[in-house]
């Protein structure tokens, strides 16, 4: 199960998700990067200079945290947390870019675009390129800038430049479409740094790759701390990028997946960003995966209060894996996302990103249904100081729940 | 032709035979299928032709048109505005075929909503509805040969688009898939940016084009004004004129759209160039 996808990026064959629906002028370079990546991928002083900017500058590995006050809470199962919120630039972000990064430096590449919307991915891309001498423009949801300044802010102190994206819905769609754009009118020096597990191949297989280390450490940390595997693996899913490096290395043993959509206000309002609870099959941003979209095959918009969630599709992989039911998929609202980032904070004193509350918020209820013996291991994908102005603006209404 | 062939000529190549015997390059107008309204929009694709369009490029509007610049971009946010469909584009195919059964007409657009109208439905539904061919912007040949084959089967050309970046080894297989004409992207770099005269690169990267494939080369994208429109015709087969006619349309309305493509067929249809 491990070794998808297939040579034509596809997972779960032909008539599965995935693959490179591009226009023709991205054709040839999107197979350059997939020729550049495999032979990376196999060059040991490439995974070794990946591996020390990893340790050194990243700070990895991330601890995995037992969440005492937050499992007694739950009154089930042990939460512990991957703490990917502790990586330098606050997110799982950087272990991709990064590991992007590298390779575009390797292919000759001197320039960086990335799309981002809660501004992390944005954030992390900005960092490596300061780190790597590169220049970096970063596409971002003019709707995102407002809610999300201060990753507005730090990306400019890092030297990039932000492009605010007015069309459509102004939020982490468009910026990928203006990225796109972007990058066939700059393809000879310019290398798109795509920021989630979804894209035409190679992207998707790429971005997982490099994040797979949060699984990988996951893995052997908890069977260290308890001694076997744990019951389930918890994470948010937006492109799903954090919850795919946390499944991958567990996708062939007894471990539930659970991934967790933005519900927004509710699967049943429409106003949500659930692609694979609330969407079906279509093509978007180079990839057949699940989409939101009407009857006329238009892409429809997506709600959620988390801005990095907000986005009307979800990575070719993980719609194999709902398909074949390898994984399952729920949603949470953002009602309960707010409620589990004030938990989280009051339990344990750790402020996670809006996101990251997703996948708590169902961490909670999956617990109670388990006895103590189950071990949880819950992605905790980033800090949340990033979303302390939606915070405030809502949490009255939240502190009368506590 | 022989006269012995059973099948008539498609209407694609009949106009381009024409075309040749007049020793003159063709002029392929692009407009978005409802823009701004469907009835406008049909009152303006009955007057292409007689404007000196000679073949008919409609736009099938898409939420995220990738590949297309803003000018485009507006067109189908009008035209989904106004509620277009890809029935309703279809609806619009056969109602201008009810008065002109000569010119051609190719549907450009995106995979998404063909896919969710139906592949095999939708191609049924476009031959029959008097569609010569389709360009569809994200549908590569590595993934589109059963679509493809169904197309041919069909009648429908597979204009297949070539771009800058595009090499040499990949034309074959490219071309292997293509009927009608091949669509040479003037640059690297969405629609509607401001162009320039095609230079010797755009020379040279046709005649190696004329070593892969007998169809006809049309040239497109930035084409913008009678200038432009006759460097290309001196060295391509057809040009292709979008985003200008569109930003026209939107900014001075359809007088004003027609008055451009007449002035662009003016100096599309000049028989001093030489297209050996």
């Amino acid at each position: 199960m491990t070794d998808y996808p297939d040579s034509n990026g596809f997972f779960g064959g032909s008539d599965g998700y995935g693959g490179r629906y591009v226009a023709e002028t991205l054709m040839p370079l999107i197979g350059e990067i997939e020729a550049a990546y495999d032979d990376a991928r196999q060059d040991p002083d490439f995974n070794a200079e990946l591996a020390a900017l990893q340790c050194d500058y990243v700070g990895r590995a991330t601890p995995l945290y037992l969440a005492e006050r937050l499992s007694a809470h739950a009154g089930g199962a042990r939460i512990y947390l991957k703490r990917e919120d502790l990586n330098h630039t606050g997110a799982h972000k950087i272990n991709n870019a990064l590991g992007q990064a590298l390779l575009a430096r390797r292919m000759g590449r001197t320039r960086l675009i990335a799309e981002t919307g809660a501004g992390m991915h944005g954030v992390a891309v900005a960092t490596v390129a300061a780190r790597l001498g590169m220049t970096c423009t970063i596409y971002m949801g003019a709707k995102d800038i407002q809610r999300q300044q201060p990753n507005v802010q730090r990306m400019r102190l890092l030297g990039a430049r932000i492009v605010a994206v007015e069309n459509g819905t102004a939020t982490l769609k468009d910026a990928m479409n203006e990225a796109l754009r972007a990058w066939v009118a700059s393809v000879d020096d310019t290398f798109y740094v795509i920021g989630t597990v979804a894209g035409p191949a190679p992207y998707p297989r790429m971005v997982r790759d490099f994040q797979s280390v949060i699984g990988r450490e996951a893995r052997a940390q908890i069977v260290e701390k308890t001694g076997r595997l744990p019951h389930s693996l918890i994470a948010c899913v937006g492109g799903g990028s954090n919850a795919m490096g946390l499944f991958h290395a567990f996708l062939d043993d007894p471990v539930a997946l659970i991934g967790v959509e933005a519900g927004g206000e509710g699967i049943e309002s429409g106003r949500h960003a659930a692609s694979l609870n609330g969407g079906s099959p279509g093509v978007l941003h180079g990839n057949r995966t699940y989409l939101l979209q009407n009857a006329d095959g238009q892409i429809q918009d997506a709600h959620s209060i988390s801005a990095g969630l907000d986005y009307p599709g979800v990575g070719p992989e993980h719609a194999w894996l709902h398909d074949s039911g390898r994984a399952r998929y729920v949603s949470v609202t953002d009602t309960e996302a707010l409620a589990a980032v004030a938990l989280c904070c009051r339990l344990e004193g750790i402020l996670p990103a809006l996101e990251s509350a997703h996948a708590l918020a169902e961490a909670t209820r999956v617990a109670a249904e388990l006895p103590p013996e189950a071990a949880l291991v819950v992605c905790l994908s980033g800090r949340g100081d990033k979303d302390m102005a939606t915070i405030i603006e809502h949490l009255p209404a939240q502190e009368a729940d506590l | 032709m022989s006269p012995h062939h059973l099948t008539p000529p498609s209407r694609l190549a009949a106009r381009f035979a024409t075309c040749q015997a007049e020793r003159r390059a063709a002029l392929v107008t692009y407009v978005m299928a409802g823009d701004p309204d469907r009835a406008s929009s049909q009152a303006l694709l009955s007057q292409l032709p007689a404007a000196g369009a000679d073949i008919i490029e409609l736009g099938m509007p898409f939420s995220d048109p990738m590949a297309d610049g803003e000018a485009i971009q507006r067109a189908g946010q009008r035209a989904l505005g106004d509620g277009q469909t890809l029935a309703g584009t279809l609806a619009m195919v056969r109602e201008f075929r009810r008065q002109d059964t000569t010119t051609p007409l190719v549907l450009m657009g995106y995979l998404n909503p063909i896919q969710c109208y139906g592949e095999t439905r939708f191609l049924g539904d476009a031959a029959a509805a008097g569609v010569d061919g389709l360009i569809v912007v994200d549908l590569p040949p590595e993934h589109g040969a059963a679509f493809t084959v169904r197309a041919r089967d069909l009648g429908l050309a597979r204009i297949p688009l070539v771009a800058p970046t595009t090499p040499a080894e990949r034309l074959p297989a490219l071309l292997a898939q293509g009927d009608g004409f091949v669509y040479r992207i003037a640059y690297n770099g969405i629609t509607g940016r401001a162009g320039n005269a095609p230079s010797g690169d755009m020379t040279s990267a046709l005649a190696q084009l004329r070593e892969h494939t007998p169809l006809p080369l049309a040239v497109g994208f930035g084409i913008r004004d009678g200038d432009a429109a006759a460097a290309v015709a001196a060295v391509a087969d057809a040009v292709v004129v979008g985003s200008a006619l569109v930003e026209r349309l939107e900014t001075q309305g359809q007088a004003a759209a027609l008055a451009l493509v007449r002035e662009l067929a003016e100096r599309t249809h000049r028989r001093d160039h030489s297209i050996e």
